[in-house]
């Protein structure tokens, strides 16, 4: 058996993914930012926190980095209706992804508030900043520069690891790819076409995170 | 709901079923160690290659770089689609669970590489000069010299990719490989509520990925403590 | 006997900053050279030409009789058989026992016996003091002790030229002392010595011709009295004034 490539079918669907490549877009996006509060917040919790606090922190980190997010989002699709909460898938997901970013980045936020050299600190108390220009002046840029670089990684393995919303029927890239796989049947061709998308997208992506990491955060990324 | 898991427990929790979920979990860790082991290997056979300074090898160079940047930007579930539906329509016959593997392989030899490049740069460039000068090629001062320090940068975030593929091999599910999140649609299939069917494969997944996540720290500790004298010379010697 | 001879040297890391410019010099078997001059002069330039770390715009290296061409692996090769140098850095291979930064070369890269090799390096340690650390690792020795090694892992290989660069700039204080003494043990075997230093008094001591340098060229060649006491030119009784009160 042997197949023959039919790109034809295939690229008049082109319209239609990059339509899904949006939808995974802001959908990673809104995710994403989500995930940056709760990341922060939780990780402010673990620094600084009272014993509970950081017992409840702790667990949540520990459980949404060492279980899949398939997993769990199976859990806030078939789980919330059981108490009655009925959501549209694209929620769901959206709210998975912002709970697994969460745990993520504030894994990424603690080592970077720990990582604050107190010789710095002591300088800046010396000096007597307070604690407002500490932020500013100490804190905010140490944070820019070490932490900018794993966060924006975080970022496209999250547009990667948004796919799985597929499974549960959100229209984004992949599935819309499914959507006219199971029209066409030409899944090569479809599922080709929707890799090089995603290795578009994420490249614009890094770009875009590399120049506004220049020129917000001064950091120098490299992009290969 | 507190019913129905009295209800089903005689019928869930079986020896069989046990062995059912065993053989599961086995299935999900050898797809994630097969793909990272040989990932492992022919990633360092890619950064080798990628680091090489020989002149006519350029265009095989730019193939590597190509390569990694490509598939480090392609999602698991995309990619094990694509692996899946090509390997039948060219005629190889991979078992599903080879088809994850390959899947695996494809990727984790990008990110390792990526890992292994990161950690072999890391090793400080007099190290290389003192080698050159005593006349070791360029392989021998890789294999002496350079590997044996680089383990300290490679083997903790290599072992990091490990613990996020055991996880990801959870969308292999889709294409109907046996492994854990299989097992849970299964039971659920079967009418076994979806909170113990998945429950429990939470469960596992969390009982392989957790301890491994803890032993990867313990790894790190040791590989610093015992290059912390290797790091101080290093950076001395960067004034 | 010239075994070794740098004819208008020029090199430079880039092409808009020489580093060396139109440096010549003849150096015989068994000679103890030193070379001299400020921070930038050119100084470990030259001796990294010489092991080909760098290559040469232009000039020529001879040594013994054979022009190297740098554009040959194997003359590359063959010329740093006859040398060994030892840096300022160390550079001892992190993940190797003293004994087997010692060993590595000749076992692995010369090919020699094994017994043969251990045996020797052994010696060599032992020369240099450290006979009780065979097995410890760099980062468990002091400044002093892994430069000691250094030089028995060069001395290992059995070069013709040995070339010591800056070898005791980053020791503290207290280090460089052990580390001189285990030179002047090797400035009588009859190994050629290239010496890059700041340690006026021990330069004066071993040498047997110093050579000034500033600014990427030598400024003047001549045995230690010479320099040291009547310099002929005004830079280098500067350098050398300046030196000495310091």
């Amino acid at each position: 058996m042997s197949y023959t490539l039919q790109w034809g079918v295939a690229f008049d669907y082109l319209p239609y993914f990059l339509g899904g490549a949006l939808v995974t877009l802001h959908l990673t996006f809104l995710g994403f930012l989500a995930g940056l509060i709760i990341g922060i917040t939780t990780a402010v919790a673990q620094v600084y926190g009272s014993p509970l606090m950081q017992r409840t922190a702790n667990i949540y980190v520990v459980f949404f980095t060492n279980t899949p997010s398939l997993v769990t989002a199976f859990f806030i699709f078939f789980g919330l209706p059981e108490f009655g909460i009925l959501l549209s898938p694209y929620l769901c997901i959206l709210i998975n992804l912002a709970l697994n970013a969460g745990a993520f980045l504030a894994d990424v936020f603690r080592s970077g508030i720990q990582s604050v050299k107190t010789t710095e600190m002591e300088a800046a108390e010396i000096m007597g900043f307070s604690l407002f220009q500490k932020v500013q002046y100490v804190i905010a840029p140490h944070i820019a520069k070490t932490l900018y670089p794993p966060i924006s990684n975080l970022y496209i393995i999250f547009i990667l690891g948004s796919a799985l919303a597929s499974i549960f029927g959100v229209e984004e890239l992949t599935g819309r790819a499914f959507n006219v796989d199971s029209e066409t049947f030409r899944s090569i061709e479809i599922y080709t076409i929707a890799a090089t998308i995603y290795v578009l997208m994420t490249f614009a992506a890094s770009f875009a995170l590399a120049l506004v990491g220049r020129y917000v955060f001064r950091v120098k990324a490299r992009m290969f | 709901m507190i019913q129905q898991f009295i209800d089903q427990a005689p019928i869930f929790f079986t020896l069989n079923n046990g062995l059912y979920w065993l053989r599961a979990l086995m299935t999900t860790l050898s797809m994630a160690l097969i793909g990272c082991v040989v990932g492992f290997i022919f990633g360092f056979v890619l950064v080798y290659f990628r680091t090489s300074p020989i002149p006519w090898l350029l265009p095989l160079r730019a193939l590597l770089i190509a390569y990694v940047e490509i598939f480090r930007r392609i999602p698991f579930l995309v990619l094990t689609f694509l692996i899946l539906f090509a390997s039948r329509g060219f005629g190889f016959q991979l078992s599903l669970f080879w088809v994850a593997c390959v899947t695996i392989v494809l990727i984790a030899t990008a990110y390792i590489a990526e890992i292994i490049r990161a950690g072999i740069e890391a090793v400080h460039r007099n190290q290389w000069e003192c080698a050159d000068v005593m006349n070791f090629s360029r392989a021998r001062t890789m294999l002496y010299v350079i590997v044996p320090q680089s383990w300290v940068f490679i083997v903790p975030p290599a072992f990091s990719y490990f613990i996020m593929f055991i996880k990801e091999t959870s969308l292999t599910s889709q294409i109907g490989t046996m492994e854990l999140m299989s097992a849970g649609k299964y039971f659920n299939s079967i009418g076994i509520s979806p909170l113990m069917a998945y429950g429990t494969c939470l469960l596992l997944y969390f009982a392989l990925s957790y301890p491994l996540t803890r032993l990867g720290r313990r790894i790190e500790v040791r590989l610093k403590n015992r290059f912390k004298g290797n790091m101080a010379t290093l950076r001395a010697s960067d004034q | 006997m010239t075994q070794l001879e740098i004819n208008g040297l020029f090199a430079e890391y880039s092409p808009s900053l020489p580093i060396l410019e139109d440096v010549s010099l003849k150096i015989e078997t068994g000679e103890i050279i030193s070379i001299i001059g400020p921070s930038g002069s050119g100084k470990s330039t030259i001796l990294r030409v010489l092991v080909g770390l760098l290559h040469p715009s232009q000039g020529h290296v001879i040594v013994n009789g054979t022009e190297v061409n740098y554009k040959s692996p194997s003359a590359l090769k063959s010329m740093r058989d006859t040398m060994a140098m030892v840096f300022q850095q160390f550079n001892l291979f992190q993940n190797m026992s003293v004994l087997r930064n010692v060993m590595i070369a000749p076992l692995k890269i010369k090919k020699e016996p094994e017994a043969e090799v251990e045996a020797r390096a052994k010696e060599y340690l032992e020369i240099m003091g450290l006979g009780e650390k065979f097995d410890a690792y760099p980062d468990q020795l002091s400044g002093g002790q892994q430069q000691r090694v250094a030089l028995a892992r060069a001395l290992a290989l059995r070069p013709k030229i040995l070339l010591l660069d800056e070898v005791t700039s980053a020791l503290d204080p207290e280090m460089v002392n052990e580390v001189l003494d285990a030179i002047r043990v090797l400035s009588t075997k009859g190994i050629t010595l290239i010496i890059v230093s700041h340690e006026m008094a021990f330069v004066r001591e071993v040498s047997d011709r110093v050579i000034m340098m500033d600014d990427g060229k030598v400024v003047e060649i001549g045995t230690p009295d010479e320099i040291f006491t009547a310099a002929k030119t005004q830079r280098c009784r500067d350098f050398i004034s300046n030196i000495i009160q310091h």
